[in-house]
């Protein structure tokens, strides 16, 4: 199912966490809400699913205005950051929920839910552990009983609040992957907000970018990293080094990601001097701390061969340059 | 039992001081309240504690003390629900209000209760035409005994819905469960053994409570009259012996019924338990 956010505009107090936000999410599509703490994206993700108000705006799904419908009527399955199980119920009543609480004529029989529970326990590789108790289980197995009972409802969207935000970083990755076969199997329309960037260009067809209650880019991984619509787009994507640097039409700021840094001992000419001040080369690429004559500290990747040819020393001066970069409108520059 | 070795240090020490404590202030009176009414001859105790007079004492302190502890497992969980999940003016005024009746003196609540719903009183006045008879009856007992018991589950109840996430009430309403199913499925289980607690502390305290309900009962042999009362009756009369027989199984009822609710409530939050650690 589609779903379409119109102008949708909130404020809790003082704060406004969305300022007139339209999305437009496809049918079958896997989107990602990214953007740092207080952008609003976990707000609007709340508001799609009918947990939240808009003050004003409204949420259509497949064309048809749902703004009013509470959140049980809107057969959307969420998945929170902090699981939000029922932790008197085991795992099997936990998924089995959201069947039994439906009315009686929609109700399958006890045989019915018990085929249906024990097949989204194999869906979500907990098949043996229906009968724990939500405290028996890890954070990962936790979430995967989250989206389970999600998934029990058959939404006709997904929604997930952070899903992977209170795991460790090893489990976090296996079960973004999952997470992307999942939903490759069901092809269910879905939405989930991260902070990770990395997460939201592996997992996402498409990434919303937010700041400030605005989107600021909607786009493939690879046009929001390679094509960023603004300043904050590019910084919020990866690391970056800001240089100051006289262009033709006068001196300027120009953003470099480390890996499109040069590093080398010979004098150039559109280089910049720097002294060496940490190297780590434990990973796939070595990153190189340096702190330029203007007392700027700047960081460049190389990768683990250019690091072998250079042997940089601590200490030692070397010449900086970028290879690529880009600069913003000076407006844009001064906004934050 | 004590570890030989343990990471918490002091079990022996503790524990020492607590049964000194207990026994000191709990214990030994206890104990004396049972040797003196043991100075009593079987027959003699048995007319002491089954008399009609007695008998019906004890129905209406149980009873009354019961329906009282019923009523506020009911309201002082709306009550506690609307402190915890709701901020509005005036909030802190009626937190406040709650702990009330443990501060003011039960003789003071008994004189305003029996002021307010006697014949001529601002509530009286209008209920006793209706047919409804507070003052001088059993209800009126019932009521004194609410009033008594609103903190216990109140402050019981109020932690636990506090540390109910409110994201598990969305995830059931996003499942699609009603208020109702949401409630009993989900928010009920998770209170009730709480609840169960709170429900115990009103009830014992009801049993126990004296001062007010002197004023409001009127006080009338058989029919208004609670077992502390007639124990004080009786002391009046110089008959400890038979005071004491009457404290003596008003004592073991109220101990046995207490070890019944909190065996209850243990089962409950041993259901319960394993989830603190999500």
């Amino acid at each position: 199912m589609s779903i379409e956010a119109r102008g949708i505009h909130k404020c809790f107090g003082d704060f406004t966490a969305l300022r007139d936000v339209n999305l437009a999410v496809k049918e079958g599509e896997l989107v990602a809400l990214l953007g740092p703490s207080g952008s609003g994206k976990t707000t609007l993700l709340r508001i799609v699913a009918g947990l939240e108000l808009p003050d004003r705006g409204s949420v259509l799904f497949d064309g048809e205005d749902a703004t009013a419908r509470s959140a049980r009527d809107r057969r959307v399955g969420f998945v929170f950051q902090h699981y939000a199980l029922f932790r008197h119920m085991t795992v099997f009543e936990n998924v089995a929920f959201g069947l039994r609480v439906r009315p009686r004529r929609e109700r399958p029989s006890e045989r019915g839910i018990r085929a249906q529970v024990s097949e989204l326990l194999e869906l979500v590789q907990l098949g043996a552990l229906g009968g724990r108790l939500p405290s028996q289980l890890s954070g990962g197995q936790r979430q995967r009983v989250a989206l389970a009972r999600a998934l029990a409802v058959r939404p006709r969207v997904l929604l997930l609040d952070e899903p992977f935000g209170a795991l460790d970083s090893r489990v976090r990755k296996d079960l973004r992957r999952w997470l992307r076969r999942i939903h490759e199997e069901l092809a269910i329309t879905s939405v989930f907000v991260t902070h990770d960037q990395e997460e939201a260009l592996e997992l996402a067809d498409r990434v919303v970018v937010m700041d400030h209650g605005r989107i600021e880019q909607v786009g493939t991984p690879e046009q929001v990293y390679h094509e960023p619509a603004s300043r904050f787009v590019y910084e919020f994507l990866g690391d970056v080094n800001v240089f100051h640097a006289r262009l033709e039409d006068g001196p300027a700021r120009v953003w470099v990601r480390p890996h499109l840094l040069d590093v080398s001992r010979e004098a150039s000419e559109r280089g910049a001097r720097a002294v060496v001040e940490r190297v780590h080369a434990a990973g796939p690429t070595v990153r190189v701390e340096l702190r330029t004559e203007a007392g700027e500290r700047i960081q460049a990747e190389l990768t683990q061969e250019q690091h072998a040819q250079l042997a940089l020393a601590r200490a030692e001066a070397v010449w900086v340059r970028p290879r690529a970069g880009r600069t913003f409108a000076p407006a844009e520059d001064y906004a934050i | 039992m004590a570890a030989s070795r343990s990471v918490l240090p002091g079990f022996g020490i503790t524990l020492g001081c607590t049964l000194a404590y207990l026994s000191l202030l709990v214990l030994i009176p206890l104990a004396g309240l049972f040797w003196k009414s043991a100075s009593l001859g079987g027959a003699e105790f048995l007319a002491a504690v089954a008399s009609p007079r007695a008998l019906a004492a004890y129905r209406l302190s149980f009873g009354a003390s019961f329906a009282a502890a019923l009523v506020n497992a009911g309201f002082g969980l709306v009550l506690a629900w609307v402190l915890v999940r709701y901020r509005f003016p005036g909030r802190g005024i009626v937190d406040a209000l709650v702990d009330l009746p443990f501060a003011l003196p039960t003789a003071v609540a008994g004189i305003t209760l029996t002021a307010l719903f006697a014949k001529n009183g601002w509530l009286g006045q209008w209920l006793e035409p209706l047919g409804i008879f507070v003052a001088y009856t059993p209800l009126g007992v019932t009521v004194a005994l609410v009033f008594i018991g609103i903190p216990f589950v109140v402050r019981t109840v109020q932690p636990v819905l506090e540390d109910l996430e409110p994201e598990i009430e969305e995830a059931a309403a996003s499942l699609g469960a009603s208020r109702f199913h949401t409630f009993r499925r989900v928010l009920f289980p998770a209170v009730w053994p709480a609840l169960v607690t709170g429900f115990a502390l009103a009830f014992a305290r009801s049993v126990g409570e004296y001062g007010s309900v002197v004023f409001i009962s009127g006080n009338m042999p058989l029919r208004t009259e609670i077992a502390p009362l007639l124990i004080v009756t009786e002391l009046e009369q110089w008959n400890y012996a038979g005071a004491t027989a009457i404290a003596a199984v008003l004592l073991v009822i109220s101990f046995g019924l207490l070890l019944g609710i909190n065996g209850l409530q243990r089962y409950g939050a041993r259901r319960l338990a394993g989830g603190r650690a999500a």
